[in-house]
């Protein structure tokens, strides 16, 4: 049985890092643990969870920011934002369905994971959000960077650093994010028919257009069927698929005309609001691919140039994995029967497509051997070891979770 | 005027050598020596501090840069990057003993790919030169300080560069994809590529704003965008600060994000008038320059909502553009701004502290009378949207005691922005000027934390030192498993 440790207040979260790093002692840092499966796993005899640092602490709608405590889950953001007619800018997934685990991801993990949505592409990852932070160390100080206005270059920008971290560098205490008022109207261009190598040709002219595409994803038959919107369409061998997010007669009036600008890949279809909505969250979640998942399946999220896409689709095909791809191609969701075999292919494949890769779930029996993350050159694992020591001298955060040994 | 610190003797007294080994480094013709070229690099935009450096070496390859701060390092020597010297903040004032790096010559465009949406530059291009290159095909590289025709990437990268339409599009850390840097050790690092998102730590995010504390960026890929089909500005004039600020607030809460929205007091308002004729409202006390893009429907529904919003403010005028000259014209005051605050004063300082956009009306309230009470007048010039304020200050950099009481005042005004939950710098940088201000911000624990981060990329403190950290306290020693 794991000791769990959750403080309700920032002192007391403090107070066990320092008590952890006087002893000496690893902790698994979580917030409500939904993404527990996602890169390796940390050997730790201690848990120290966030999920009792809570609650929405600023939101301004005015002046587009927001603050709340790490352990507040996204759904009570949403909420709160959507209440003022806004939202979260970077559209961060809720991956509990593809994970397996239970649904109520936090602020702090989505952050410390640096998880972004289809509109990556245009409005920026989670990460460029961040104003300001409250974070704990490994030597239980606790330090703030940045702030809450809505630019800021003063001193280095530790936000970054933290973010996408995964808890190995210090513990989110309190993060403020800029928001934006949510679109109007949305509204999808969807051309049916086509290869991976043509829908991805499709998305960089739509992403090239003047009507600022918001979210451009590919999917193959197998992964779009019964996706919202795409009832009585011809879709195999696949579909392209570009949103707009504006006033409502500046959909209706790019729609059209992206249509038009696109008529050389085919037939579009327009997909209305009322469904381009839900299409859209069912491929920010990777539904499409949660679908079916067996419990000995891996899950891999790789992101690519875009034009590698096809790319990489090919290598998942390839060892029998199935597959779509968000970003204008960029991000390339993959699951397959989890080996090292196919592991290896597939990161492989990324690498040399020029992208990166992350390991979201593999079987328990497997985690430990694979490596999650590219692996670092000797020049930035020198570096990476030198950061994780500024913040953590003990390596007591989350050791191992990104890289083994650090 | 603040200290630089004491010039390491021993560098100094060891010129003639260095300057050999330089020469042997780069070749005799990159190297700057002779003390009437010296003076071309002693200062950058904050020119009321003045410093010859040791050298200056203008290298032409990352291998270059790579080979001088090997050599730097083991010598001993400091080292200041330097770009276009454009920085208000002091960021590339040279030091007596330090070498200047100057990027300038490293100036070629890599690698346009219009299908990822992506450009690689050397780190010398300018910022406009990015644009420049990509127009013809309707793209362009979205940050856009004013100085955009003078400023390189590298120093744009360093600073974590804004620009009037950042509101929409970001500032720089949001554009860059990939970075090649040279550490102090003399290694060649690429980060990045050119997909989303790369992998780790993020290296890309902790050196873009770093103000070359933590290694020297060669190369950079930023994202490219397509321009909109077209844009358009609006000028609004109004009877109080308060007003407009009031307006601003109702826009953005409206749910409009114009691509820019700029706002100028009286004292700005009257200072471009006079050097640019743009048609500004004398009459005024405030006034809104608003942009929107999109086709010419779009921007017609754009505009009526908004000038139904402006409506609700009793505005003075309202004067919305019909074609491209006309927002031009709009723009042309704005855009000279600097330049006609140079007309009406011998010198400026231009601070650049951001506040919650809605402390706007009290925090201006309280600068003028702060201008009041030190006898200097203060030109309000900012960036509506996002709080980040660019108060001008007036004075005469050949009376001491005038300059004196402007860097007083300009410090009064960073430490107002910070008590009503700002911050000291939105886009200029620390530099020298705001080094000694860091404790307003940042207990010291915070910045214990910044400082270590800079002793994993810099153990020595050799990289453009006396600038972002106040003096005086030792390097934190990093100790890796
Ligand atoms: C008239 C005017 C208007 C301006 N308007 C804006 C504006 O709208 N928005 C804005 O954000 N800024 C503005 N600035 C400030 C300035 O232009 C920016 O900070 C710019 O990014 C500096 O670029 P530079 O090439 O001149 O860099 P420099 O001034 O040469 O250097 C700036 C800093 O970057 C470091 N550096 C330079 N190159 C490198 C490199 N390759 N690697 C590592 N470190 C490096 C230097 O050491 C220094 O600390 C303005 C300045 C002026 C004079």
């Amino acid at each position: 049985m794991m000791a769990a440790e959750a403080p309700s207040d920032e002192a007391g979260l403090a107070a066990q890092i320092a008590a952890a790093r006087a002893a000496r002692e690893p902790l698994l840092i979580a917030g409500n643990a939904s993404k527990a499966p996602m890169l390796r796993p940390v050997q730790a005899a201690r848990t120290l969870s966030t999920r009792n640092l809570a609650g929405i602490t600023l939101h301004s709608p005015a002046e587009l920011v927001l603050s709340a405590r790490a352990g507040t889950t996204l759904s009570e953001i949403e909420e709160a934002l959507a209440a003022h007619g806004q939202h979260l800018i970077a559209e961060p997934p809720d991956l509990h369905v593809l994970l397996g685990t239970e649904s109520a991801a936090t602020l702090g993990g989505t952050v410390a994971a640096n998880l972004s949505g289809p509109r990556r592409i245009a409005g920026g990852a989670i990460r460029d959000h961040v104003l300001g932070m409250r974070a704990v160390n490994g030597e239980g100080t606790a330090i703030r960077s940045g702030g809450r206005v809505l630019k800021n270059v003063t001193g280095l920008d530790l936000c970054k650093l933290i973010a996408g971290s995964f808890g190995t560098l210090a513990v989110m205490t309190e993060i403020t994010l800029k928001v934006l008022p949510a679109p109007e109207r949305t509204g999808t261009v969807a051309i049916a028919g086509l290869d991976a190598a043509a829908g991805v040709a499709a998305l960089a002219a739509a992403l090239g257009s003047p009507y600022a595409v918001s979210a451009a994803a590919y999917l193959p038959d197998g992964a779009a069927e019964a996706l919202p919107g795409l009832a009585g369409l011809a879709v195999h061998p696949g579909v392209a698929l570009a949103r707009i997010e504006e006033f409502a007669p500046s959909v209706a009036y790019r729609s059209e005309r992206l249509a038009a600008a696109l008529g050389r890949f085919g037939a579009a279809r327009v997909i209305e609001d009322a469904e381009s909505r839900p299409l859209w969250r069912t491929i920010r979640d990777a539904l499409p691919l949660a679908a079916g998942l067996a419990e000995s399946d891996a899950v891999w999220r790789i992101s690519v140039p875009p034009s590698q896409g096809p790319r990489l689709a090919a290598a998942a095909a390839a060892v029998g994995g199935r597959w779509f791809l968000d970003w204008g191609g960029g991000l390339v969701w993959i699951s397959a029967p989890a080996d090292e075999a196919r592991h290896r292919s597939i990161t492989e494949a990324a690498s040399a497509a020029g992208g990166v890769w992350t390991l979201l779930r593999a079987p328990a029996s497997l985690r430990p051997g694979l490596t999650a993350l590219p692996p670092l050159s000797p020049t930035l694992e020198r570096l990476t070891r030198r950061v994780k020591a500024a913040f953590d001298p003990a390596g007591i955060l989350n050791p191992g979770r990104m890289y083994a040994g650090i | 005027m603040i200290a630089l610190p004491e010039p390491k003797a021993a560098v100094v007294a060891r010129r003639e050598a260095i300057l050999a080994d330089l020469a042997r480094l780069v070749g005799p013709d990159a190297l700057v020596s002779e003390p009437h070229c010296l003076r071309a690099y002693e200062t950058d935009g904050l020119a009321v501090y003045r410093q010859p450096p040791l050298a200056v070496v203008l290298p032409s390859t990352t291998e270059e840069v790579a080979a001088l701060l090997r050599y730097c390092k083991a010598e001993g020597i400091r080292v200041v990057p330097r770009g276009a010297g454009t920085s208000l903040s002091g960021g590339a004032l040279p030091l007596a003993d330090a070498v200047v790096i100057g990027l300038m010559r490293m100036n070629r465009i890599l690698a346009i790919d219009y299908a990822d949406r992506v450009a690689s530059v050397q780190a010398g291009v300018t910022n406009l030169g990015i644009t420049g290159a990509v127009s013809t095909q309707g793209f362009f590289y979205a940050p856009d300080p004013s100085s955009q025709l003078a400023c390189m990437i590298g120093g744009n990268i360093a600073m974590n560069s804004g620009g009037a339409h950042c509101l929409k599009y970001g500032v720089t850390a949001n554009n860059v994809l990939g970075l090649t840097i040279v550490t102090i050790e003399g290694e060649i690092i690429r980060l990045g590529g050119t997909h989303l998102d790369a992998a780790g730590y993020d290296w890309l995010g902790i050196l873009t704003g770093s103000e070359g504390q933590l290694a020297i960026v060669t190369e950079v890929t930023v994202r490219i965008l397509r321009s909109a089909e077209g844009s358009r500005a609006m000028l609004a004039a109004f009877r109080s600060n308060e007003v407009a600020g009031a307006c601003v607030a109702a826009i953005i809460g409206s749910g409009i994000i114009p691509v820019a929205l700029e706002f100028m007091d009286r004292p700005a308002i009257h200072a471009c008038e006079a050097f640019a004729h743009a048609g500004y409202p004398l009459d005024a006390e405030a006034m809104l320059i608003i942009e929107v893009e999109g086709s010419p429907a779009e921007q017609e529904d754009l505009m009526s909502r908004l000038g139904e919003i402006v409506g609700r403010f009793d505005p003075l005028g309202l004067k919305i553009a019909t074609t491209a000259e006309e927002s031009a014209a709009i723009w042309k005051g704005r855009k000279g701004a600097f330049g006609a605050i140079g007309r009406i004063s011998p010198d400026y300082l231009c601070m650049d502290g951001v506040i919650p956009t809605s402390q706007l009306s009290s925090v201006l309230h309280r600068i003028g009378e702060m201008s009041r009470s030190f006898g200097l007048a203060v030109a309000n010039i900012f960036h509506a949207g996002d709080g980040n304020l660019h108060p001008l200050i007036l004075f005469d950099a050949n009376d001491p005691e005038s300059m004196a009481k402007a860097e007083k005042f300009g410090a009064e005004i960073l430490k107002l922005c910070v008590a009503v939950g700002g911050c000291l710098t939105g886009e200029h940088g620390v530099g020298v000027e705001k080094r000694e201000l860091m404790g307003v911000q940042f207990s010291a624990a915070d910045l214990e934390q910044q400082r270590r981060v800079k002793s994993v990329f810099d153990p020595d403190w050799l990289l453009n030192p006396s600038k972002v950290f106040p003096l005086g306290a030792t390097p934190p020693v990093i100790h890796a498993a």
